[in-house]
């Protein structure tokens, strides 16, 4: 029930009402709306019961494990949530002057430098990106900024294996590059010889994603580099898999050119709803002077924003100040808190975890689409034969997963493998946790063997049964549309 | 089981051909396709008048699984296309060689369909795939 709904009229709760009416006398009669908002009139009581009802509906990682991993958020400590709320931080406005803001500086240098040597990105990071899109997006701009300072305009090619991530086609597409799709051989690796096919005086560069969407390690990457490098072409590299190789293999190393990091994946950072984000990008020497703007420097023992004039070839600003200053402090506490020493245990031990899990599951009778990899921090379970036999699809066992009160994996994703689920377990949670998860998993099997119906009739314990997707699609309608109650209140106040 | 006319001609990317009797082609996508992806939920067809190479992407059907390109099965001219997907595109689902055909191309090779799959090769590749 929407809380317009549970609107009557006259009710009114005080605790947020304005001190003072604001005087509108000043703005022209034609700015001016001649009759109220229809706005939900209600007690206090009734808001805080309908809020809190509406937050225990929430299937989280604050409530229920969550394997979609940090392909959507890790656990955020809360730690990182009071630090970055400290009142030096919250209180700071963006355009107090760079004296007056020295130990925020300080926190944004030493969160570029941290990322840069985690990722041997040695040409620097910039923070200033907003989302992992804008960072994507960024990483590409380099790359065509890099090309065409050098008046090398026949390169009008992407590369992109059809394991990478949707958004880096689409990210390509954006910056202007016609898309070459290069297929992926049967163990999970980029098809050597249709790279080398593809690769030529129109490549500007490719996007991959290592660990690969598949769940393993893409084995030949400093073939791969070498390659693109001897044709002329840019390596960009999707952050989104950094949690399985967190301090201990770095991108730079592998020979990429520019990455963007999804802090909200990697470094802990809230995501949930959309956002705020943060995708920060790292660069090679070469692509430095096209990074975008400001980045911190220091100088001496003070910090100052970098501008057009320290990097006049900078591909610009993407947000209006630097970045979403709240989401990196979060990420900065973050990594503060792991430490050097910390950082290799992210990776240990989400790939940890995720190596357990597939093997209790294949214990299981669950079928592995890479039976012979080892897992990344999340590997991807077919069942196709499953639904062959049952009828019983990955859609199915996701929403019977929520009866047993987890939260469902990434499904059909990615396209290449059918009836898959990706399972991302990551490294916070605990053996019980992981045996639990597993249990369900098994049961689930079972019953879709033995009772397949009860199976696809899933979910039964949420608030919500299974959900027309089809419909909710083709006629997507997520407006509330005020009914006759509003339409008398808003006569109402005509008249008043 | 899918069903798989015998009349017409495949690609391995599941398009199915029909050459018509003007010297056109018509080109949808095969009942084993349109079963893999489930409810399609938007068809976006190409240009009328669009010249598209072989192998080329020029549509795209999108499930509520996932989104995948139409190829071009033949290069040549986009000479028609089903704007009754734009509202229906559950036409797909249900009719998927008939009323759910996606455009229609005037091939730049009037012989270039012949070379594709016949009806029992694309069985046995469908029934490859296991």
């Amino acid at each position: 029930m929407l809380i317009f709904e549970r609107s009557r009229s006259g009710r009114r709760a005080t605790a947020q009402a304005p001190l003072r009416v604001a005087d509108v006398s000043a703005l022209p009669e034609r700015f001016r709306r001649g009759t109220r908002a229809p706005l939900p009139e209600l007690s206090e009581l009734d808001v805080v019961r309908h809020y809190t009802r509406l937050s225990q509906k929430n299937f989280s990682i604050d409530t229920q494990f969550y394997p979609l991993g940090s392909c959507t958020m890790k656990y955020n400590p809360r730690a990182c949530n009071s630090l970055a709320m400290l009142p030096g931080f919250l209180n700071r406005h963006p355009h107090a002057p760079e004296t007056h803001s020295q130990g925020f500086l300080a926190c944004m240098y030493e969160l570029q430098e941290m990322l840069r040597d985690v990722t041997g990105m040695k040409g620097g990071v910039s923070l200033t990106p907003m989302a992992g899109a804008q960072g994507e997006f960024a990483g590409v701009a380099m790359i065509r900024a890099y090309h065409d300072a050098r008046k090398d305009t026949a390169r009008t090619e992407i590369l992109v294996p059809d394991a990478a991530h949707g958004t880096n086609p689409a990210t390509a597409t954006m910056c202007g590059y016609t898309v070459k799709e290069i297929p992926t051989d049967d163990s999970g690796d980029v098809d050597m010889e249709a790279l080398k096919a593809a690769l030529g005086p129109h490549t500007a560069g490719i996007m991959l994603t290592n660990p690969s969407t598949l769940g393993v390690f893409e084995r030949r990457i400093k073939e791969i580099a070498d390659l693109v490098h001897q044709a002329g072409g840019l390596l960009y590299y999707d952050g989104a898999n950094l949690n399985a190789i967190l301090g201990k293999v770095r991108p730079g190393d592998m020979g990429f050119d520019v990455i963007h990091m999804n802090l909200h994946k990697t470094f802990s950072t809230p995501h949930g709803g959309g956002g705020p984000g943060a995708g920060a990008v790292g660069v090679s020497e070469r692509l430095r002077p096209f990074m975008p703007i400001p980045v911190v420097a220091k100088e001496g023992e003070r910090y100052r924003f970098m501008t057009e004039k320290d990097l006049p070839q900078s591909i610009g600003r993407l947000s209006a100040f630097a970045g979403n200053a709240g989401v990196l402090l979060r990420a900065y506490v973050y990594m503060r808190m792991l430490g050097r020493a910390g950082m290799p245990r992210v990776a240990e031990f989400s790939t940890l975890n995720a190596n357990y899990v597939m093997a209790r599951l294949k214990e299981k009778g669950f079928e592995l689409a890479f039976p012979g990899r080892r897992a990344t921090h999340e590997f991807i379970v077919t069942l196709k034969r499953l639904a062959k036999e049952t009828e019983v699809t990955a859609m199915d066992v996701a929403k019977r997963l929520l009866d047993f009160n987890y939260h469902a994996p990434t499904t059909y994703f990615p396209l290449l493998v059918p009836e898959c689920l990706l399972i991302e377990p990551t490294e916070t949670e605990s053996k019980e946790t992981l045996d639990g998860f597993v249990e369900a998993m098994a049961e689930i099997l079972e019953e879709a063997r033995t009772s397949p119906d009860k199976v696809k009739g899933a979910p039964y314990t949420q608030p919500n049964r299974r959900f027309d997707e089809v419909r909710a699609a083709r006629e997507l309608d997520v407006a509330w549309h005020p009914g006759a109650a509003l339409d008398e209140a808003a006569e109402q106040g005509r008249a008043d | 089981m899918s069903n798989t006319p015998a009349d017409l001609r495949y690609t391995k990317s599941h398009e199915w051909v029909r050459s018509e009797s003007d010297g056109t082609v018509t080109v949808g996508i095969s009942d084993h396709a349109q079963e893999l992806l489930g409810d399609l939920v938007f068809v976006e067809t190409p240009e009328v008048g669009s010249s598209q190479d072989a192998g080329a992407a020029c549509a795209v059907v999108e499930s509520v699984k996932a989104a995948s390109d139409v190829y071009a099965p033949v290069a040549g001219e986009v000479v028609a296309v089903n704007e009754q997907l734009a509202d229906s595109p559950e036409l797909v689902n249900s009719d998927p060689y008939g009323e759910g055909w996606l455009f229609r191309l005037k091939p730049a090779d009037a012989g270039a369909a012949g070379g594709l799959m016949d009806a029992d090769a694309y069985q046995a590749m469908v029934d490859a795939e296991g």
